[in-house]
């Protein structure tokens, strides 16, 4: 799932300041689950905003309802025609979602609530943790399922590098060295001579380093030639 | 293969070699940087160039290598790969060699979050183990790291470092084997003062007969006083201070005499140890210690060439 953590309050109100008619737009789907965009967090963003915006004697509406993913077009299009009717959309979904709705529609005016922060997975009640970035050319099945591009702080593939102490990064004791944790599994498995191999420079042009991807599948296109 | 350093020289002889270290400044005016070198000149066989250390900015390591240079001092320059993608570093390293730097280790560098920009990208687009390869094969296959074919001859003497207090401690030794294989040809290591720990570093050396591929120069560093030495034991990534160590400079009168003694007793030690080639003394902020730490410590003067 895609997490994401809501923007400081200041930022936010800044950001919708000159609009009278402000619509918080929650979205249902990944950062309804790090609590961070969906209905609920949606509702106390309004709720926040029009507080502050009292303070601050700005004029207008602050509404807020949400939809299942802001990331698709199907789900905007049964609610564009309300979307349009505000001055100001506050997304609370992740950056995709932000851009989602202005590919829709270029006449909506939409800010992003959110800072979209990693690809990861719940790890405990709130605390997400990232697990990938997306690399596009996945090493998982060398590295006993833990990746070394997304833990490694250094991407490091012949891991681990000199600060790895006691299974921690040199990063801090907060963080587990990936490479530790790679080592320990493949000595387990008894396959630790994998890793004799050096490990070619990565390709990095299926990350994002070769700019925004398209990911195209010809068989289930649609021609509409 | 003809040697292309005299640092590479020294190695093959078989003496027992001594490196140094100096760390650029964080402004253009090299006089001082220019001072340690000199002050070292005939004490070690090549000074190493710290690339912006622990992520701090300052003058490049080639652009102060190539000073050395100007001053007849032999260079070894670090290239760390937390600055520089592999078109960067290997345009860098083209730029060296034709400045006369023969020398070049390879790091991948303390994580950006150390240093003073801390909002910095690091670059990260190869490892150090794939640096060493990388130039081994700019070198002797004439090729670059994408392929095209490098134009006319390069020759340099390429090193890397291990840090044997890392973990997992075993795995040290296969990594170090793993950094032979891609084209080191000398280690210089992390700062030695968990003497029994590097001593059974040596061991798992020794038993796969890497001491015999590469030579192994081990760190040291003197310590200044018993702050300094608290400091790195907490706050250092990579650096083992045994507890003994640390009570040694607490009972000590003079501090800063204690830390060039342990210094000396530390190399003496390590002459000892089977396999050890050499040391590599890092001196930090303490530069003008180090002739007075290579005569204490018996391996005045550097190896004749």
């Amino acid at each position: 799932m895609i997490i994401a953590e809501r923007k400081p309050l200041e930022e936010i109100a800044a950001m919708v300041a000159p609009y009278k008619r402000v619509l918080v737009l929650g979205c249902n789907s990944c950062v309804a689950v790090c609590m961070a965009g969906g209905q609920k967090e949606a509702e106390e963003t309004a709720a926040l905003l029009r507080i502050h915006r009292k303070k601050e004697n700005i004029d207008g509406v602050v509404d807020v309802f949400s939809i299942e993913r802001q990331c698709e077009f199907e789900m905007i299009d049964e609610v564009l025609d309300e979307l349009k009717k505000y001055d100001a959309i506050l997304s609370l979904a992740c950056g995709v979602g932000v851009q989602v709705l202005i590919e829709r529609d270029p006449s909506l005016r939409v800010f992003p609530g959110l800072n979209t922060t990693s690809m990861g997975y719940p790890a405990e009640q709130g605390e997400w943790v990232e697990r990938c970035v997306g690399c596009g050319n996945c090493v998982l099945h060398k590295t006993m399922g833990i990746c070394p591009i997304t833990r490694c702080a250094k991407s490091i593939l012949n891991g681990p590098c000199g600060g790895s102490a006691d299974g921690k990064c040199e990063l801090g004791k907060d963080v587990d060295c990936a490479w530790h944790l790679i080592i320990e599994r493949l000595t387990e498995y008894g396959r630790l001579s994998d890793l004799d191999e050096i490990e070619p420079p990565k390709d990095w042009s299926t990350s994002h380093h070769g700019g925004a991807r398209t990911t195209v599948r010809e068989d289930v296109k649609i021609d509409r030639g | 293969m003809t040697a292309v350093s005299n640092l590479e020289k020294a190695i093959n002889s078989g003496q027992f070699v001594a490196t140094g270290e100096l760390g650029p400044p964080k402004g253009a005016d090299l006089t001082e940087f220019k001072e340690n070198a000199e002050g070292m000149r005939n004490h070690v066989v090549a000074c190493n160039i710290t690339d912006n250390q622990t992520a701090i900015v300052r003058t490049s390591s080639i652009a102060c290598g190539a000073t050395l240079i100007q001053m007849g001092i032999e260079p070894i320059i670090q290239i760390t790969v937390r600055d520089r993608n592999r078109i960067c570093i290997q345009s860098d390293v083209l730029g060296a060699y034709a400045l006369g730097i023969r020398n070049i280790l390879c790091i991948a560098g303390d994580h950006q979050k150390f240093g003073n920009e801390t909002g910095s990208k690091g670059v990260y687009d190869i490892d150090s183990i794939q640096l060493l390869k990388g130039l081994k094969d700019m070198r002797d296959e004439k090729k670059f790291m994408g392929g095209d074919e490098v134009e006319g001859d390069i020759d340099y003497f390429l090193g890397a470092v291990e840090n044997p207090f890392a973990d997992p401690f075993e795995y040290r030794v296969t990594r170090l084997e793993k950094k032979v294989r891609a084209g080191a040809k000398f280690i210089q290591t992390q700062c030695i003062f968990d003497l029994d720990r590097f001593e059974r570093f040596m061991e798992l050396v020794r038993e796969r007969g890497l001491h015999k591929k590469i030579a192994i120069l081990g760190g040291v560093t003197p310590i200044k006083s018993l702050g300094a030495a608290k400091y790195m034991k907490n706050n250092v990534s990579g650096i083992t201070i045994p507890d003994a160590l640390i009570d040694r400079m607490k009972g000590a009168e003079d501090k800063k005499a204690e830390g060039l003694t342990i210094a000396v007793e530390t190399i003496q030690r390590l002459k000892e140890i089977e396999g050890v080639a050499g040391v590599h003394i890092m001196a930090i902020a303490w530069e003008e210690k180090v002739p007075e730490i290579v005569e204490r410590a018996g391996i005045y003067p550097p190896p004749k060439l």
